[in-house]
């Protein structure tokens, strides 16, 4: 166990350092093997590193044995474990089940393919278990990097053009990002999270430091697809790939929300940055705005995959809404919902890639009748919509329940109902799909089309198990959820109810 | 054996259904079979809390410190249970022999939801605490959906949508929020005899959750939140009779019971400032739902109605918050379930074996089907509240608690709509007993087929055994109140 424990920083380096030797090898199913074997490793090693931190202790690492702050190090408690456990746990049901859809979708040089998805899942995890500011820049370039590459092989053309937005956006965002770590390097002269956060108050009447914290919130709102800087989003997950698809909508946007809440929480101290700037009320406005607006264009798409990423959209408002709240009981529901709507996302997504190989189309037009063609494929996307929804038993219940909570908690009952009403907006998006696919005959003309294997469907339902066994179970969500918003901010805001 | 085996037996049989999908002898086989363990088990369990008081309390999880899911057995609950689960097995051949007869598809997918709902049916009804309720209470909503929309016609897909999007919309957007609330002030939500929110909820904030609960409970159909059930008349009438006539709806009332008493307890109740103003909006629905019943032609629309209105006396009886009109209530929702799924059986044996679906379509229909009339005549009986058959009982302690309570405009009302009952229920009857057949209709005996036609009898005579037997029942009901 303590062993295990102490192999913390492999996390990253598994991923990372089968990324290019996945590169070099030849064929299909070799890449594939070494990149199935470096996520489990992974994501074995996560889940006891939650383990170990669940009590509250903070595991460090220093690396090349530089003490810190001159050197880098990785520091792991409740909230960064937690996140590494969704990013590992989702790689490592997506990826087994995938090998079929990335044989239809990237048919040469899958090692190139496999390669980029490591790294990219290495960037993601360093920025979630480093302790220093300017190496979560470094890992977000990595990984933002490989995933430009990654949408690029979408079969359709227009991936190009969603891969050179998001690249476009992507880099503004890290630019901002890194402008606003060179305003600390410059007050303090240190890039250590914990350094800064000991260094900020001599410095807390400067106004860069002002313009730091402005300049990261708004660089990292981009990666997290925070309404209106959302653009790059749709398009990105509707064009990539169908296991990147998955994979980003499960993950990215978390990691990104993650860094946001330990840069803000942690390194500037809530005390600092709520009243430093208007975060608060700036995030709920932009939260409740793309609740709404995600919610709205999500019931106006045609195209599947769409439809789902705005609903992300969305769903990233429920999260922030939890953080600008301002207490534990909201950061533990944004914490939350940040698990639990991995779930829910992988699983949809995953099916919807299902139903994408095999009946070559997510047009929701297209899809009239196929209920009867893809049983198991469209109640396992109907099971998981009803997570999205918020119904009980499943893990969106859960997060719905403890969001509510948290803003009855804090005094603002009428945020209940925009939550509730935002609810019900999904129940619309996911319903139409539901119907097409189950109460509409299939046309005559449609072309014929079978259920999936069962190696593409057991994974998916390993999902939608997982949203049910999360929505009835919630000692490891809501426990490190709460054990992670205390690890953040239990301290600045003391502890919750 | 805990209420877990009864909630159970159901969800294990719709999985073996929906995998015999393929083998229709199987298949009906596994329908058939599925209603008779489950009624040994309520069975069972209810001999065993009435003879030793014991209740099989089971938690099953705890999702979160304090909110359990967990399951007990409780008079007013029992009742319930036993209701659907006997009209269950009077149902499975109805439904089978209603769908072969008329040609729908899909079987295995109507009978699995069917059993799925059943089984949630169990779960409200045995229910430890208010967020067990909810959770099967949203099971029971989406696994009906599929069945109001069977025929996947574009009507029945409209009226699917109505239905799921009305009880979602006020289970989500109130119900949930109140619950949440009350959890927050509380610190609980058990189900407790004397109420859990005495002392504990300032009354003003108790008034606006009793608002909010009250129509939270979509189920109970209280005005304007009625629509579905009207809207749930395009299922297959096998739907609008044991769901629509008697697990959904009275799931709905039973719900309103529970909360009434055992969430915000009498006392409380009667003390709130909100609470003569649902009354009275039960009260109105029950009288405007009547004179809407009166003006439809199409039977089925007309009994959807009547369900409205028959359900706002139960909710009355909850919201005069006194014992006696509780316990009316609980015998209402007994005596009405036998009383209207014999109703809608007759409609759909009506439609089935004669094409007819309106009331004036009904001249002289008893000559070709004498025995489904009489048994239609017997329903229409118990659902008015005439002696010999159980509604009298129910309709009599309704109207003793509102008397006792004071409330003579109840009393009054109660009255007004037992005459309105008559005017809607009774002219289909003599229609088909006096006025003679359309000269182009074929003579001659011709009832609908026998798998139809034993439960629609069935379910008459049990009107007419309630009559006899209310006193036991009246004794398990006591018991929730004591």
């Amino acid at each position: 166990m303590t062993r295990l424990v102490e192999l913390m920083p492999f996390i990253v380096l598994l991923p990372l350092l089968a990324g290019p030797v996945c590169a070099l090898l030849p064929g299909r199913r070799l890449p594939w093997l070494l990149a199935v074997a470096a996520t489990a490793g992974a994501f074995i090693i996560a889940a006891t590193t939650l383990a170990g931190v669940m009590d509250g202790t903070t595991l460090r690492y220093a690396f090349g044995n530089w003490p810190p702050p001159i050197g880098i190090e990785y520091r792991v408690d409740a909230a960064n474990a937690l996140v590494a456990l969704l990013i590992t746990g989702v790689a490592t049901i997506l990826l087994p089940w995938a090998a079929p859809t990335v044989d239809a979708e990237v048919p040469e040089r899958q090692g190139v393919f496999y390669a980029l998805f490591l790294i990219a899942m290495a960037g993601l995890l360093g920025i979630t278990l480093t302790g220093d500011v300017f190496n979560v820049f470094v890992f977000l370039e990595i990984s933002s990097l490989a995933t430009y590459g990654l949408i690029a092989h979408g079969r359709d053309r227009r991936a190009l053009l969603a891969a050179f937005r998001y690249l476009i956006m992507g880099t503004v965002g890290a630019t901002f990002l890194l402008i606003g770590i060179a305003f600390l390097y410059i007050l303090t002269g240190s890039l250590n999270m914990v350094d800064l956060a000991e260094r900020l108050p001599g410095v807390s009447d400067s106004r860069a430091l002002q313009v730091a914290l402005g300049f990261i919130v708004v660089g990292l709102a981009i990666k997290l697809a925070l309404f209106p800087l959302h653009h790059w989003l749709p398009n990105a997950y509707t064009y990539a790939p169908t296991l990147i698809t998955a994979f980003l909508a499960a993950t990215a946007t978390k990691v990104a929300l993650y860094v946001m809440l330990r840069v803000v929480f942690d390194v500037f101290g809530p005390a600092y940055s709520f009243a430093a700037l208007p975060l608060a009320s700036a995030l709920m406005v932009l939260a409740i705005a793309g609740m709404f607006a995600g919610s709205w264009l999500a019931i106006l798409q045609e195209n599947l995959k769409r439809m789902l990423a705005y609903s992300s959209v969305a769903q990233v408002g429920y999260m922030v809404l939890g953080v600008s709240l301002v207490s534990v009981a909201g950061l533990g529901a944004a914490f939350l919902h940040l698990f639990n709507h991995g779930l829910m996302k992988a699983a949809l997504f995953a099916s919807v890639g299902i139903v994408a190989y095999q009946a070559g189309s997510v047009r929701i037009q297209d899809l009239q009748g196929i209920g009867r063609q893809m049983p198991w494929t469209l109640t396992a996307f109907a099971l998981a919509g009803l997570s999205l929804i918020g119904v009980p038993p499943t893990a969106g219940f859960i997060s719905k329940w403890v969001l509510i909570s948290a803003a009855l908690d804090a005094g603002q009952a009428w945020l209940v109902v925009l939550i509730l009403i935002t609810s019900l907006m999904a129940l619309v998006y996911i319903a139409r799909v539901v119907e097409t696919a189950w109460l509409r005959p299939r046309p005559a003309d449609a072309p014929a089309v079978n259920e999936a294997a069962w190696w593409l469907l057991g994974p998916v339902w390993l999902l939608v198990a997982a949203n049910f066994y999360f929505g009835l179970d919630t000692r490891l969500t809501l426990g490190g959820a709460t054990a992670a918003a205390e690890a953040l901010a239990g301290g600045a805001l003391g502890v919750g109810r | 054996m805990t209420p877990l085996t009864a909630v159970a037996i159901p969800m294990i049989g719709a999985v073996a259904i929906a995998l015999a999908a393929h083998r229709p002898r199987l298949r009906d086989g596994l329908c058939f079979a599925t209603p008779l363990p489950l009624f040994a088990a309520v069975v069972m369990l209810t001999s065993a809390y009435v003879v030793a008081g014991d209740t099989r309390a089971v938690t099953l999880l705890e999702i979160m410190p304090g909110l359990e899911i967990a399951l007990a057995v409780q008079p007013l609950g029992l009742t319930f249970a036993l209701l659907a689960a006997t009209l269950y097995i009077v149902a499975t051949p109805y439904a089978l022999g209603y769908m072969k007869h008329g040609g729908y598809g899909n079987l295995a997918r109507f009978m699995a939801c069917y059993a799925i709902a059943l089984g949630a049916a169990m779960g409200i009804a045995f229910a430890e605490n208010l967020l067990t309720l909810y959770l099967f209470y949203e099971i029971l909503s989406i696994s009906t959906y599929p069945l109001v929309a069977h025929t996947g016609t574009d009507k029945a897909r409209s009226g699917a949508r109505t239905y799921l999007a009305l009880l979602l919309v006020t289970s989500v957007g109130l119900m949930l929020p109140a619950m949440v609330a009350i959890w927050m002030l509380t610190g609980t939500l058990a189900f407790r005899p004397e109420g859990i929110m005495a002392g504990r909820v300032d009354p003003a904030l108790g008034a606006l959750l009793l608002v909010v609960l009250a129509y939270g409970i979509g189920k109970a159909a209280l005005m304007p939140f009625h629509r579905w059930l009207p809207a749930a008349m395009v299922a297959p009438t096998p739907v609008s009779a044991l769901l629509h006539a008697v697990a959904v709806v009275k799931a709905g009332v039973f719900s309103m019971l529970t909360v009434a008493l055992f969430i915000f307890g009498l006392d409380y109740l009667r003390g709130l400032a909100t609470q003569p103003l649902m009354l009275y909006i039960a009260v109105f629905t029950m009288i405007a739902a009547s004179l809407v019943a009166l003006h439809q032609d199409n039977l089925k629309a007309r009994l959807a109605y009547s369900t409205v209105s028959q359900l706002a006396y139960i909710v009355t009886g909850a919201l005069l918050a006194t014992e006696l009109s509780a316990l009316g209530g609980g015998l209402h929702m007994l005596m009405h379930g036998f009383g209207k799924i014999t109703l809608f059986f007759c409609a759909g044996a009506i439609y089935i074996a004669s094409g007819i679906n309106t009331v004036s379509g009904m001249d002289g229909l008893a000559r070709r089907m004498p025995l489904t009339m009489l048994a239609f005549f017997v329903g229409a009986l118990c659902v008015i509240g005439l002696p010999p058959s159980g509604g009298f009982w129910s309709k009599w302690y309704l109207v003793s608690g509102a008397y006792s309570a004071g409330h003579y405009l109840v009393v009054g009302a109660f009255v007004l709509s037992t005459l309105l009952n008559i005017a809607y229920l009774l002219p289909p009857v003599t229609r088909a007993f006096l006025k003679p057949p359309p000269d182009d209709r074929a003579s001659g005996v011709n009832e609908a087929p026998a798998l139809c036609l034993i439960p629609l009898l069935l379910t008459a005579a049990g009107t007419l055994v309630l009559f006899v037997l209310a006193d036991p029942a009246y004794h398990l009901l006591t018991g929730a109140l004591s």
